[in-house]
């Protein structure tokens, strides 16, 4: 008799509850905070109230009362944007170079790049903040723009490189047959060819400038500062104010769930991408 | 015009060297075919032509012109790849237009070409189409109507046939001879198939690890192979190479009988070869019989007519035409 594969009661059933289980454990801190953001501070420490409470928008409407809600998110769009922006101009030809051009330490530069995210921000905190205050920068869009560049630019390379070595040497080599300049082979060839993996770096590397919290909470005070140095301001260790700091935390995530929520397929082929070839 | 000479031209990729010093003389409007095996380094011949590998000694040279320093859209050659490496996000038009637009060619002259191009290649309805929505035989044809436009001194061919299937593969085989015949330009091709070779050829460079083992037409080849790798490489089925008490008789260390120079009957001949008939396969045209118990080559294969009707098992004698027989020495070269 031939040998048929049969459906297991596993692949049937136990896999789509597997999934949603660990689907709705990620997604149950996001549902919680914005849960707690419609309670009162006194409501959201006491149990009696964990389920049951009448809720209010008054954690939001101090949002904007209190203090400036829209200069921080400003700041965090300016800032990831334009660090999203220059990591991909400074990443695209250096993997390009990297991907069709290698030379015997390319490897080499490659395993540096990445072991530079080995290095514990602490580590250099104090020369960077003594840095950006000598050169006058502290607290400037700039240096948060070049600092999140820095941080996020050896992923960007590692993620282009990934995409850029699946276009065929031989449609770059043809173009280079065909009369192409350096510039136009990226221009009319390699970007329109991995348009996907480039959107989906972007995407990637936007969500990591705006989570970020460590430099821009440390290199700022106030005109800089990011979404992610208000919710640090309304960290209380008493743990007080627990539905303010849920309202701000939710406001400050939300832009950037919406995003990914619709940006889904994108980035789900950006994370696996090179897993199977 | 379009005059290929390659002299002293060395390859090393590091420390290996695949291209030994070699010298060749491609002539203008002459159709020229690299063939070997995998690996020997045809296909490395020809990118270093085309500019795409850089040259570790030794000069190219086209129309008595030193391009080894040159870029590859600098040497006005024009490339066919294996892949046929179109843009897949450009339409059939924009591909063919691509080489005359990066040449700021004016727009009235590009499309006059295209056209032509077009109608020469049977692309005419596939112009607005994009390389995915094509089969692999109209993606050639757009690969080559892309290095037509450009009017180059010569074409470059990679194995160009290699991804197709086998009738489709004849059908091309016949359009790039005939584009040959008519525009005269000089091409070299590259191929690992020794029909393809054969068929096209007005000068056929069989090599062998990064070495010429011989240029010549494709009958030189066939009528006076040099050495024994070219005598077996060349012809289908491939010659017969006996060694042994044979190849003594000749004074010989090897020898070597093509299967249509060999008769083959069923009775038995004074000084024919007795064998038993391992597989007849019958062509229709032709029968290749493939033959046991043959001292020094097993097993020997023998072409013989259409209807030759012999069967697994079968006794056979072999005769083969004496003055048809190569001899090579000891070191497999042709003893004249």
């Amino acid at each position: 008799m031939a040998i048929v594969a049969q459906n297991s009661k596993f692949g049937t059933f136990g896999r789509p509850i597997l999934a949603w289980a660990v689907a709705l454990l990620f997604f149950f801190p996001i549902f919680w905070l914005v849960f707690t953001s419609f309670k009162t501070d006194a409501d959201a420490v006491n149990p009696e109230f964990l389920f049951f409470f009448t809720p209010t928008l008054e954690n939001y409407a101090n949002m904007t009362e209190n203090y400036d809600y829209w200069h921080f998110a400003t700041n965090s769009i300016v800032t990831s944007v334009l660090a999203t922006a220059v990591a991909l101009v400074v990443g695209i030809p250096a993997a390009y170079a990297m991907a069709f051009n290698p030379s015997r330490h390319t490897k080499d530069i490659l395993m540096w790049m990445l072991s530079t995210k080995m290095l514990p921000a602490a580590a250099v905190l104090y020369p960077m903040t003594f840095l950006a205050k000598g050169l006058g920068i502290y607290d400037t869009h700039f240096v948060i723009i070049l600092v999140l560049t820095l941080v996020n630019l050896p992923i960007v390379i590692w993620m282009l490189f990934t995409y850029f070595k699946e276009i065929p040497k031989d449609i770059i080599e043809a173009a280079q047959m065909d009369g192409i300049s350096t510039w136009g082979e990226i221009k009319e060839i390699l970007i329109p060819l991995a348009w996907g993996g480039i959107a989906a770096t972007a995407l990637l590397t936007f969500i990591f400038c705006w989570n970020e919290a460590y430099w821009t909470v440390r290199l700022t005070t106030t005109e800089a500062s990011t979404l992610s140095a208000l919710i640090e301001g309304n960290r209380a260790p008493e743990g007080l104010f627990f539905g303010r700091l849920s309202a701000v935390s939710a406001a400050a995530v939300g832009p950037i769930v919406v995003l990914g929520w619709f940006c889904q397929k994108q980035l789900v082929r950006g994370l696996s991408f090179g897993a199977v070839k | 015009m379009g005059r290929i000479v390659l002299e002293n031209v060395v390859k090393n990729f590091g420390e290996t060297q695949v291209i030994p010093p070699l010298n060749l003389t491609i002539k203008d409007g002459e159709f020229a075919v690299f063939v070997g095996p995998s690996g020997c380094g045809k296909s490395t011949l020809l990118r270093l032509i085309a500019g795409l590998e850089d040259t570790t000694a030794g000069k190219v040279v086209i129309d008595d012109q030193d391009v080894t320093e040159v870029s590859p859209s600098k040497r006005g050659l024009a490339m066919v790849f294996q892949s046929y490496a179109l843009y897949p996000h450009m339409t059939v038009r924009k591909n063919i237009a691509f080489p005359m637009r990066m040449a700021g060619m004016d727009e009235a002259e590009q499309n006059k070409r295209i056209e032509a191009a077009a109608t020469a290649l049977n692309l005419t309805d596939y112009l607005d189409r994009k390389p995915g929505q094509l089969s692999g035989g109209q993606r050639q044809r757009v690969a080559i109507g892309r290095a037509i436009v450009r009017e180059p001194s010569a074409f470059l061919f990679d194995e160009p046939l290699s991804n197709l299937d086998a009738a489709l593969r004849v059908g091309m085989r016949l359009e790039i001879s005939e584009m040959h015949k008519r525009m005269k330009t000089t091409m070299v091709y590259v191929t690992h198939d020794q029909v393809e070779a054969m068929t096209m050829a007005d000068k056929i460079v069989v090599l062998q690890a990064g070495v010429i083992e011989q240029v010549g037409s494709p009958l030189d080849l066939y009528h006076a192979p040099r050495n024994v790798f070219v005598a077996g490489f060349i012809g289908s089925p491939k010659m017969n190479l006996l060694e042994g008490p044979e190849a003594k008789k000749h004074k010989a260390k090897t020898i070597g009988i093509r299967p249509e120079h060999i008769e083959v009957s069923t009775k038995s001949k004074k000084g024919a070869w007795k064998g038993t008939v391992g597989v007849a396969e019958h062509l229709g045209s032709d029968t290749f019989i493939h033959i046991h118990g043959i001292e020094g080559c097993d097993p020997l294969t023998v072409r013989a007519a259409g209807d030759v009707a012999v069967k697994h098992g079968d006794t056979v004698y072999l005769t083969p035409d004496p003055k048809l027989i190569h001899k090579f020495d000891d070191e497999g070269l042709r003893i004249s």
